[in-house]
């Protein structure tokens, strides 16, 4: 038999992103034996790619902005479908979190007067971003790096776990390899807490890395946790459309936040034909008003001119560009132009260097002298693992989820910048959960040898099949898998496209039965692959059964055939869960908000999904 | 459609050849897009350490045609028409597989360094203008290109007496920070070594991210330690007062 390493730890962070380094803190900090469990080397996950902020009420540009307005934006961009009670937690703590950053040596951009500076985002009713330039998501990950190495925890670089044992109906364990040498790893844990981003490498076009392959859905599915809100998947409006090795990468709203203007081919500024009715007072009434708006932002001063309209929801900006170019009205490679070069050139360097640079670089464009390409690109799921808002514990005892692995809090849309703070808020709530869990719990529970045998013989499989004969590569069958999702489960749905789809993931999943790869376990990035499949055929499996049961149009869910929002499916959840006969979905009732909190919301929901 | 020729070292621990790969071109394709066609076309063992594919993660640096960078960032298009596309590890760092350094050195390194310390009861009043220069140090991606390319770590291999330049770059940026209250010149000195850089600049030539890491970063440093250290005046005062 393989041999295989093994520690012990109270708790077990799985995924060393915002979320999951938070969680680690918070959990060492409340006394527990913490291991890190990183897929990549510490400090590259994917929060590194986040650029525009992170959203905190605190006021210190808009002084009228508060938690209780905070909570209204977030719950209304998420066309109420939001777990109340998490967005409330949110609301009211990211402020503290972001405070706690600076005070971990966070150097986020500062007013006039000394204080971290916010910018204007989508959906957001007041300047609420805290940022540094468009490189907020490096600043944050990189502060909680630093603080993290001095806490004391484990940290396992370059780790994939690949099942979750149980002890009866707890968790009690990680199984998982190292990819530097292939050698396996057991980890025994009271608790662990899945932090492990998305599922966007399941899509052609997105705008996230290698890493996000759905693996925390997927081990928390097989756990028996259940999944909600799959069908709630987010296609950011602007990403790169040119050149096509940089397909899909992420242009921060921030530049549109700072003032980026939309035009299709005929330098027509469409979004103010898009803005839902129930929405438009909230926006500018003319270019002129839009002008007068960034030119305050820019300044710094107080103005009663209302926002441009390119600060809609992500939702539907990325409806009104892809309607544009399937109308004929796109840029030469497919897109929409956006513009900043009307800017003076030395403002946007400093405000929007990643930016700068990356169209420099990658595109030979100089967005201070001319417009970007962007067009939508697959960015975020809302849906996840189904947690307790307070503790963030799933429904397996010991197993928490924290930030984008996790559902609930963002509802049928995520307003931009409600993801970093998502992260801390909820990485620190879930270190603390699982803190609380393992004192409660005492002994700790069995890890059953034949569970990790089975795990074992599971990886060994694909080296059995070989890389050649009958057996099929990886990387096919994930371009396969890419092709489905984004052809039968794009942006707009209907009832016939999903069937097929859904029909070509049932046959799929013989291919990824018979995935094989050769040469040696070091550093073998094909037989990662194998395994990194199976999450991502449960994770789109989730999305496209979920999207087919959703028979309306809400938030980033638009069906063709159901355009618009139906106010008594607002009040169930979709959730899906393993059965023996494979995945089962059903319809769950959404929490209730107390009236307290209800009297925010005086507006009547409308129907239209805006 | 014009093929590009990629000779791409392959081996594990140093053992290894470099083989040749026929890659067809795409507009705008970076060498790390060419790497990718290989995985997934004709080798899917091939290693090659990446994240982002937006030069914001700092995973895939690598020597391309000599030269330390970020694979995601080399334009194919830089290269003559059917000229030879050398890619190879980072040489400073030990060899895992194929494109893939052992970089765990540098999580060492960073442990070492005494974290940000704010003044107690600080009110976090701070100006845009007293932190720009801190900013510029924080844009750093942790590529370890400038590591690689550092003659003190990659001819010398003096790891046990110099932290190299993205350490530099991280303790001017905590010694620099206005609500600072630790003091690490003694660490600067000593363990970090500032004195075994002479200044040639090769990090800052490397540098992704454009940081100004030996004007910026490192010559102040060993200022500040000549004038902890080393000046005469201050000198003289001290041992004055220590002598009262």
């Amino acid at each position: 038999m393989t041999n295989y390493e093994t520690h012990e730890h109270d708790v077990l962070v799985i995924g060393a992103g915002g979320a999951g380094l938070r969680a680690a803190i918070e959990a060492s900090a409340q006394g527990m034996n913490v291991g890190l469990v990183c897929k990549s080397l510490l400090g590259k996950a994917h929060t590194v790619m986040a650029e525009g902020g992170v959203a905190a009420a605190l006021g210190n540009v808009d002084p009228e902005d508060n938690w209780e307005v905070h909570f209204q934006d977030t719950m209304n961009g998420g066309k109420m479908m939001n777990n109340w009670r998490m967005a409330q937690l949110h609301a009211q703590e990211a402020p503290d979190r972001v405070r706690e950053l600076q005070e971990w040596g966070a150097v986020f951009d500062r007013t006039n007067k000394g204080q971290i500076l916010q910018r204007a985002f989508g959906g957001h009713k007041y300047k609420r971003l805290c940022h540094v330039g468009d490189r907020t998501g490096l600043e944050m990950i990189r502060t909680l790096q630093d603080q993290g190495i001095h806490r004391g925890f484990a940290v396992y670089m370059e780790c994939s776990i690949t099942k979750l044992i149980k002890d009866g109906d707890k968790v009690s364990g990680a199984f998982g390899y190292y990819r530097e040498d292939g050698r396996y790893v057991l980890f025994k844990a009271k608790a662990i807490v899945l932090a492990t981003g998305g599922v966007g490498k399941a899509f052609t076009v997105t705008s996230n890395s290698w890493e996000y392959t759905a693996d925390g859905q997927g081990l928390a599915y097989d756990a028996g946790a259940d999944l909600i809100d799959m069908e709630f998947v987010q296609f950011h409006p602007t990403g790169m459309v040119w050149p096509p090795g940089v397909r899909g990468i992420l242009v921060t709203e921030g530049v549109r936040g700072e003032g980026g203007i939309l035009r299709n081919k005929d330098g027509y500024r469409f979004m103010r034909d898009y803005l839902p009715e129930s929405t438009k007072d909230q926006f500018s009434a003319n270019d002129a008003e839009s002008e007068r708006w960034v030119n305050a932002a820019i300044a710094g001063v107080k103005t009663k001119d209302k926002r441009p309209p390119e600060l809609s929801t992500r939702d539907n900006v990325a409806r009104a560009i892809y309607t544009e170019v399937k109308e004929g009205r796109g840029s030469p490679h497919g897109g929409v132009f956006l513009d900043i070069s009307y800017q003076d050139a030395a403002r946007v360097r400093k405000k929007l260097p990643s930016m700068y640079h990356q169209f420099k670089d990658l595109a030979d464009v100089d967005i201070t002298a001319g417009p970007m390409e962007v067009g939508p690109t697959m960015h975020y799921i809302m849906g996840g693992i189904r947690v307790d808002a307070d503790s963030q514990m799933s429904r397996v005892p010991g197993l928490f989820a924290a930030g984008e692995c996790s559902g609930g809090m963002h509802g049928a849309n995520r307003l931009g910048g409600n993801s970093l703070s998502d992260l801390i808020v909820f990485g620190r709530l879930a270190g603390l959960g699982a803190a609380e869990y393992v004192k409660k719990l005492g002994a700790a529970p069995a890890v059953p040898q034949d569970q990790v045998d089975a795990a074992l013989a599971e990886m060994e499989e694909p080296f059995q099949r070989g890389g050649s004969g009958s057996a099929k590569n990886p990387y096919d069958v994930q371009k396969k898998l890419n092709q489905i999702m984004s052809t039968y489960v794009g942006i707009f749905r209907n009832k016939e496209d999903l069937e097929i789809g859904i029909q070509k993931l049932q046959e799929l999943k013989e291919d990824i039965k018979n995935v094989g790869t050769k040469g040696s376990k070091t550093y073998n990035p094909g037989w990662h692959m194998c395994r990194d499949l199976k999450n991502m055929m449960i994770a789109s499996e989730a999305i496209a059964l979920s999207a087919l049961s959703r028979e309306e149009s809400r938030g980033a869910h638009s069906r063709t055939d159901f355009e618009q929002l139906n106010p008594e499916l607002g009040k169930f959840n979709t959730a899906v869960s393993k059965d023996a006969d494979g995945m089962k979905l059903e319809k769950t009732p959404c929490p209730v908000m107390p009236e307290d909190l209800k009297r925010l919301f005086a507006k009547k929901e409308t129907t239209h999904n805006g | 459609m014009a093929e590009a020729n990629l000779k791409v070292f392959r081996g594990e621990k140093d053992s290894g050849t470099f083989e040749n790969y026929k890659v067809p071109i795409e507009e705008g394709m970076v060498v790390l897009d060419a790497i990718h066609y290989i995985q997934q076309n004709m080798d899917p063992t091939i290693a090659v350490r990446w994240n982002c594919k937006a030069a914001k993660c700092g995973s895939c640096s690598a020597e391309v045609n000599g030269k330390p960078q970020l694979l995601c960032k080399s334009r194919m298009d830089k290269f003559e028409p059917g000229e030879e596309i050398t890619v190879q590890p980072i040489k400073t760092f030990p060899h895992v597989k194929d494109l893939v350094a052992d970089v765990s050195w540098n999580y060492e390194v960073n442990k070492k360094i005494v974290p940000f310390t704010p003044q107690p009861g600080h009110n976090w009043v701070v100006y845009q203008e007293d932190i720009e220069r801190v900013q510029e140090f924080r844009k750093c991606i942790e590529c370890f290109l400038c590591q690689n390319v550092c003659h003190v770590l990659r001819d010398h291999n003096r790891k046990d007496g110099f932290y190299g330049p993205r350490f530099m770059v991280r303790l001017a940026g905590l010694e620099m920070h206005p609500v600072d209250s630790a003091n690490r010149l003694k660490m600067v000195k000593e363990d970090a070594g500032v004195g075994f850089c002479n200044i040639t600049k090769c990090c800052t030539e490397v540098c992704p991210e454009d940081i100004h890491i030996t004007d910026n970063a490192i010559i102040p440093l060993k200022e500040r330690v000549v004038d902890e250290f080393y000046d005469p005046i201050a000198k003289f005062f001290k041992s004055v007062f220590k002598a009262k």
